[in-house]
């Protein structure tokens, strides 16, 4: 009969408060986990979406929804910008690398994005079959997009006006599937790449075959009526935003306020937004954290108060245990054992209900950007087994001290 | 052979209870006699190594027992003393086994579940060996506890009142069976009670004043 074994057998003596400690405690690591998991993700796909791009231009309004539309796919786009400004910016001496955006489009709501080859540099991109986009109505496909629409090399598909509806599709022209992208497992797996004259086709000859074709909408392609024949010239043509890498650290002070005091654009910084979105995050992760701390924390009560309970009515046990021949010090690790046998078997269940509830979540999701997982296990979760373990001693030291010191001689005098 | 020597008791700091001292030659049965309060579970508790006396010397198979550190005289009770309560006390989370396998362990012993059977069959019991205490006759738990006590052979057998609260023919019963039990495994066996139905049974009576 190992100390393991009592203990063993003495909790599910109790199934009842066995359990219910074992749920208190799983509850509370199960939201710690969840928090964990997401946060973690959240953070490193934001950072791996934009860890290139020191600055995005658009047009003026939310420098938030700018970044999340033009980095992260996720927002509208804030309107458009005449590409006549864009062109100069791009000249900049402050300016490394410039990349064009022309949104307006989806295909069965993944984003068709009109670039150019600076796109490809950007990102570090690679085809695993096929080219790249080249010639109008040429497409590259994202990994995660040949996967999920089904699509290789070779294939066609008509895409559609806005950014997630599928009505109104642009039926007069196909796009061609020239190449897949290898996985990047950033948010490019999830686009699909063309020529920023290809989005400008679409929609010039949308607004002579279909007039209906709404206007005005953030984020789509405004073509002027006026203009639309010349389609290669620069007057009225108009991108989405342009993805700024500086030259030189030097660029970070002078750029931007160069941008907003001397063209009707925007700028926004990609890190700042992300601070700022993450510290708007920031308060409702707080809430909860403080809240699963709190759920633990009553778990610790909870075991300390069923322990010490069962203490006094196992006094007589544990007397009788020493008259057996158990030391002091085999009593004591008898009730530890007992609060850490709840504890960890608590943590463990709430660090497996944590992933499959994230795995459930990111199941749902609709936003295929943003997809979170619970299969990946994070090193700090190490850190929740051990606030477990910690959970555990702390809540049954004083009753493990008790029966070490505890006078067999008056409680058996006693009955 | 156990000896006490000049043992004296402070109870609650100030009364003191002196005893006189008893020698007990191996394999002897002695009747613990005294009226409830006279300081005959202080005696067996002195006895049995649960409780220092203030003054005084207890040698059980040539050991000074409370010269042992706390942890050596634990395991010395657990293989040399088997102890019967009044009442039955078993674990109630084990079965009958394994509350006898608890006793083998902590004496330190190895596990022998061919003498638990052994003694389990000696004590007509076998057929319970694998029910919880919950499950038992008040008598059937009594003679369980006397199979724990003698579980490991030891040399003193010690029992606490074992038939106040039965009625005569149990009493009879139980006491038969600790003297049986006590010839079987070589212990030497001290009863304490006030019961006077037990006294003829015993031609060694230590009293108490």
């Amino acid at each position: 009969m190992s100390p393991l074994k009592i203990s063993w057998k003495s909790l599910w003596s109790k199934p009842l408060s066995a359990w219910l400690n074992i749920m208190l405690i799983a509850f509370g690591t199960g939201i710690l986990t969840i928090l964990l998991l997401a946060s973690t993700q959240i953070e490193e796909k934001l950072n791996n979406n934009s860890k290139d791009i020191d600055l995005v231009v658009g047009a003026k309004g939310s420098p938030l929804q700018l970044i999340l539309s033009s980095i992260y796919y996720i927002d509208f786009p804030t309107g458009n910008i005449p590409l006549k400004e864009a062109n100069e910016l791009s000249r900049s001496p402050f300016v490394k690398r410039a990349t064009p955006l022309a949104l307006g489009d989806n295909y069965n709501g993944v984003r068709i994005v009109g670039t150019d080859s600076n796109f490809v540099s950007l990102y570090g991109l690679k085809t695993q079959s096929g080219k790249f986009w080249s010639a109008n109505f040429e497409a590259t496909i994202g990994a995660t997009v040949a996967k999920e629409q089904n699509l290789k090399v070779g294939d066609t598909f008509f895409g559609a006006h806005g950014l997630t509806e599928v009505k109104d599709v642009h039926d007069h022209h196909a796009y061609k599937v020239v190449g897949i992208l290898v996985p990047q497992q950033n948010v490019t797996d999830n686009l699909i790449l063309t020529n920023v004259a290809s989005i400008w086709k679409m929609h010039d000859e949308g607004e002579h075959e279909a007039a209906a074709v709404a206007h005005g909408e953030p984020g789509h392609i405004h073509t002027d009526d006026e203009h639309a024949e010349e389609a290669e010239s620069l007057e009225g043509k108009e991108i989405t935003a342009l993805l700024i890498q500086y030259r030189s650290p030097m660029s970070v002070a002078m750029f931007p306020r160069m941008v907003n005091q001397m063209t009707s654009l925007q700028s926004a910084s990609p890190a700042m937004e992300s601070t700022r979105l993450f510290s708007l995050i920031g308060v409702g992760v707080d809430t909860l954290q403080w809240f699963a701390v709190l759920i633990m924390l009553i778990a610790a009560i909870s075991v300390f108060v069923n322990l010490y309970n069962s203490l006094k009515e196992r006094s007589y046990d544990l007397a009788i245990m020493r008259t057996l021949g158990a030391s002091r010090t085999k009593l004591f690790f008898i009730v530890i054992l007992e609060g850490l046998l709840l504890t960890i078997a608590g943590t463990i269940v709430g660090l497996v209900l944590g992933h499959f509830a994230m795995e459930i979540i990111g199941h749902y999701q609709e936003s295929s950007q943003a997809k979170l997982t619970g299969r990946i296990f994070l090193n700090s979760e190490l850190y929740l087994l051990l606030a477990g373990l910690a959970i555990g001693i702390f809540a049954s030291i004083i009753p493990a001290l008790q029966a070490y010191r505890s006078n067999i001689s008056k409680i058996l005098a006693k009955n | 052979m156990i000896a006490i020597k000049s043992v004296k008791h402070n109870y609650n700091g100030q009364q003191q209870l002196s005893f006189k001292d008893w020698n007990i030659k191996d394999g002897e049965q002695w009747l613990l006699l005294g009226e409830s309060g006279s300081g005959k579970t202080t005696l067996l508790h002195i006895l049995t190594g649960i409780l220092k006396p203030a003054q005084g010397e207890v040698n059980i198979d040539s050991t000074s027992i409370y010269n042992l550190s706390s942890k050596e005289l634990d395991q010395f009770r657990g293989r040399k003393i088997g102890i019967i309560f009044q009442r039955p006390h078993l674990i109630k989370s084990l079965t009958i086994t394994e509350n006898l396998l608890l006793a083998q362990s902590f004496a330190k012993l190895p596990e022998d579940k061919k003498r638990i059977d052994e003694v389990l069959e000696s004590l007509d019991i076998l057929s319970k060996k694998n029910a919880y205490p919950n499950e038992l006759s008040q008598g059937q738990l009594q003679r369980v506890s006397i199979a724990r006590a003698v579980i490991n052979k030891p040399a003193l057998l010690i029992a606490d009142e074992p038939t106040s609260s039965l009625d005569d023919k149990n009493a009879e019963a139980v006491l038969a069976l600790l003297m049986q039990q006590s010839a079987l495994n070589n212990a030497t066996l001290v009863v304490a009670t006030h019961d006077k139905r037990v006294k003829d049974a015993f031609t060694n009576t230590y009293s108490l004043a």
